[in-house]
């Protein structure tokens, strides 16, 4: 891509700012050079969180395939801590920082806010980070990742993650405050594009998020070093606040991610803003109760205190993202027959880029995220279903659907569009590219549906041995329980090989890709996805002779789909209540 | 109307973007709307009618004046010993204390089929997790409360207490026990003269 210098239209800009920047030839976006270097800072290290992270999830699936059994139970633990950490905090949060950077500097055309802050925030987090790292690994913070009080961890520990959340609120300060100077720069013309709206969700998700993480983190580091006292119901009750409200900056930085990825493989469109930003508002105002879903079980809280908190206030999030669950596909049917993709029902679907890793990576993550990792968290988020759910396999076993196939997959599939479009690299080693969505997705699907199948027989989640050979009775699992975890053990592996391509292709890619030009990049040079190969290009009102316009609206082939989401999340919904009603009577 | 085209979502859209909604978008957000409502009212329909309910009698408690709890229930109604640990049969319909310690559930419960109990769980040091296996009934204890469960145990046989909140190193060693007879008192494959005459 030729970097252009000149601005036309911006003479108030000062040479010294304007030199800075460089015009992206596929999208027109004008990139911002302290912008671009923070975003590739993160990401690297993101990139190391995830390595760290992804070496730790193969340890403890080759403990937990008790046919192995591979760690001592001290070491398993230890790993257990270090993977959650690496993972849920480390990995997706510097992801997410790369990923508000690109929202409001390129996407609005202007210069990101105080680059140095920036620089200091980084260093913040990164130190933060590695304080937490170098506690677990020297084993001084066996506490798993959250660290239920009064199990105690080193007061480093601790402190490494306030260091952590500061410098990630100190991001978003400087995310908003972007805002303000594209405003005031009139860098855009218009509202915030959808995409940059959901990532300012994100943000102020992140915010409510962060100060939660305060009013967990501070008093546990002040009880850690003997000044205070910190009752371990009330710390269960913040440290969620943190907890699950990160889990939906995920989601809504992971929804923007869809939409931006639609729009770049396929030339997706948005239905209506209203609709869609409506269900971002949505997300930030009934957020924070989401807590209250993890103290199902606890003896804390009253009954009513956790129908209307779990129920995220009557489930307004969960409409939420039925909505874009809507959306989103129905963006890409649209937009695909807008392009002149107009073959019957599903011929959008048929005649998709299934070779392009970003599109493949944004329909996976959809799939997964909504019928397996939605439809299973919102059951057993259920006040009593919960019963028979807490702490078995089954939650984890929804989680890694989400927050994994979900949300890291996304991350991934926007990564092999970052590489060319920031890095300005050709992605490496392209075949293995095009198989390392399935290849991760797959592999996650059958390790989420195995793992939740073991949970339903009543296997603990982080248990170093369910055979039980240390303690004082014998207890035995359904025999079906070791094929059942051996399955997720293999789709586990599978998924931790398609999670180590993805290191490789973009580590080499990064470091050692080769540069392309303009013309290489027209002729479909291999390493290329084809939205920058052949960027779809912009609608006009002629188009819209292609949309059909009978019962099922523009998007005839979303519907059909949805319905059949909405089915399959009846069936699995009032199959676990009549699941629940077997069991002892219990009030 | 002359509207602008359809446009991506890395556009900024110009002019007011607060539109009608297509018909099947509003059909769509109807039936999801409609959805969570049905989610919603399942709760306070199983509070209601339902038989399995997390709701329990909850209170505060002294960790060591829940212990000193358990071992007046140890010493009341103790009936033997199992690997070193007391088996307790308290009579039926009456309140039942466990502990949970690292890394033991205290004591061995003996309760009958069909006998509504209230279970009192709490713990000595750190968050536990009880699990009843094989029938997967799972709460959290907390040190510092007292959660109260009316429970009905509705099969005899040998049940396992596993805990499911990581509570330290010895974790996995931490294993209770439930002995659950039938109302005459025998255990399920015994036969007695009451099992006979039914049959």
């Amino acid at each position: 891509m030729a970097t252009v210098l000149d601005r036309p239209g911006q003479p108030e800009r000062a040479d010294a700012v304007g030199r800075l920047f460089r015009t992206c030839s596929v999208t027109g976006l004008r990139l911002h050079g302290p912008a671009e270097r923070l975003i590739k800072a993160n990401a690297v290290v993101a990139t190391v969180a995830l390595l760290i992270g992804g070496i730790s999830a193969i340890l403890i699936l080759l403990t937990r395939w008790q046919a192995v059994h591979l760690l001592g139970p001290v070491q398993f633990y230890r790993v257990l801590t270090a993977h959650g950490i690496s993972m849920l905090i480390f990995f997706i949060i510097f992801f997410e920082m790369a990923v508000l950077y690109f929202a409001c500097g390129p996407l609005l055309n202007t210069r990101i806010a105080a680059p140095k802050l920036g620089w200091f925030n980084f260093g913040l987090m990164t130190l933060g980070a590695a304080l937490v790292e170098a506690m677990i690994w020297t084993g001084r913070a066996d506490v798993l990742m959250t660290s239920y009080i009064p199990l105690r961890a080193h007061p480093l520990y601790y402190l490494g993650i306030i260091l952590f959340a500061v410098g990630a609120l100190l991001v978003c300060a400087q995310f908003f405050a972007t805002l303000a100077v594209a405003k005031r720069e009139r860098s855009y013309e218009g509202s915030l594009p959808l995409v940059t709206f959901g990532a300012v969700a994100a943000a102020i998700i992140a915010v409510i998020t962060l100060l939660h993480g305060a009013a967990t983190y501070i008093p546990t580091f002040l009880w850690s070093i003997g000044l205070m006292n910190v009752d371990p119901q009330v710390y269960r009750m913040l440290w969620w606040a943190l907890g699950h409200s990160s889990q939906q900056i995920n989601v809504a930085a992971m929804v923007s991610i869809w939409y931006l990825l639609g729009g770049l493989t396929v030339g997706s469109v948005v239905l209506n803003e209203k609709i869609s930003r409506t269900a971002f508002v949505l997300y930030i105002l009934f957020i924070s109760m989401a807590s209250a879903h993890h103290l199902l079980v606890d003896p804390g809280f009253s009954s009513s205190w956790k129908v209307v908190n779990t129920s995220y206030f009557m489930y307004m999030a969960v409409l939420a993202s039925m909505l874009h669950g809507f959306t989103v596909p129905a963006g890409i049917e649209v937009g695909q027959r807008l392009h002149g993709v107009t073959q019957g029902l599903f011929g959008w679907v048929k005649r998709a880029p299934w070779g392009d890793p970003g599109f493949s990576s944004l329909v996976l993550s959809i799939v997964v995220f909504g019928f397996v990792g939605g439809i299973t968290g919102v059951t057993i988020g259920t006040e009593q279903i919960n019963i028979v759910v807490h702490n078995t396999l089954r939650v984890p076993g929804h989680f890694h659907a989400t927050v994994v196939s979900g949300t890291a997959m996304a991350f991934m599939g926007l990564t092999y569009y970052l590489i060319p479009l920031i890095f300005q690299r050709k992605v490496a080693f392209w075949r293995l590219a095009q198989v390392q969505p399935y290849l991760f997705a797959g592999g996650m699907l059958v390790f989420c549906v195995f793992m939740s199948f073991a949970g339903g027989f009543g296997v603990p989640r982080r248990h170093w041995d369910i055979t039980f050979s240390q303690a004082p009775f014998e207890q035995a699992f359904d025999p079906a329980v070791d094929a059942v975890m051996g399955i997720m053990a293999l789709g586990g592996l599978v998924a931790a090989l398609g999670g180590g391509l993805y290191i490789l292709i973009t580590v080499w890619s990064v470091f050692f890709g080769q540069r392309f030009t303009d013309e290489e990049r027209l002729c479909g040079a291999k390493g290329l996805p084809q939205g920058l190969v052949r960027p779809p290009r912009p609608v006009t009102v002629e188009d819209e002779v292609n949309l059909p316009n009978g019962k099922l609206g523009h998007a005839p082939g979303t519907m059909v789909l949805v319905l059949i989401f909405l089915a399959a999340f009846a069936l699995y919904y009032f199959a676990n209540w009549k699941l629940l009603s077997f069991v002892w009577k219990i009030g | 109307m002359s509207k602008e085209p359809m446009h991506t979502a890395l556009v900024s859209p110009k002019g007011r973007w607060w539109e009608r909604a297509h018909a099947t978008e509003k059909v769509w957000f109807g039936i999801a709307f409609g959805w969570c409502m049905v989610l919603f009212a399942m709760m306070p329909l199983w509070h209601w009618k339902g038989g399995q309910n997390p709701s329990g009698i909850r209170r505060k408690v002294d960790p060591a004046a829940y212990e000193a709890r358990v071992q007046q229930f140890v010493q009341d109604y103790k009936v033997g010993e199992l690997k070193g640990i007391p088996v307790v049969e308290p009579p039926a319909g009456s309140d039942v204390y466990l502990l949970g310690r690292m890394w033991s559930w205290y004591p061995v419960l003996k309760l009958k089929k069909g006998v509504q109990y209230t279970l009192h769980l709490s713990s000595k040091d750190v968050n536990h997790g009880f699990s009843l296996f094989p029938v997967n009934v799972n709460f959290q204890v907390v040190p510092g409360y007292d959660y109260g469960l009316k429970i009905v145990p509705s099969e005899a046989g040998d049940f396992g207490i596993i805990c499911n909140e990581f509570c330290g190193i010895g974790h996995h060693m931490m294993l209770g026990k439930v002995i659950v007879t039938n109302e005459d008192g025998s255990m399920p494959g015994e036969k007695t003269a009451s099992a006979t005459e039914v049959r």
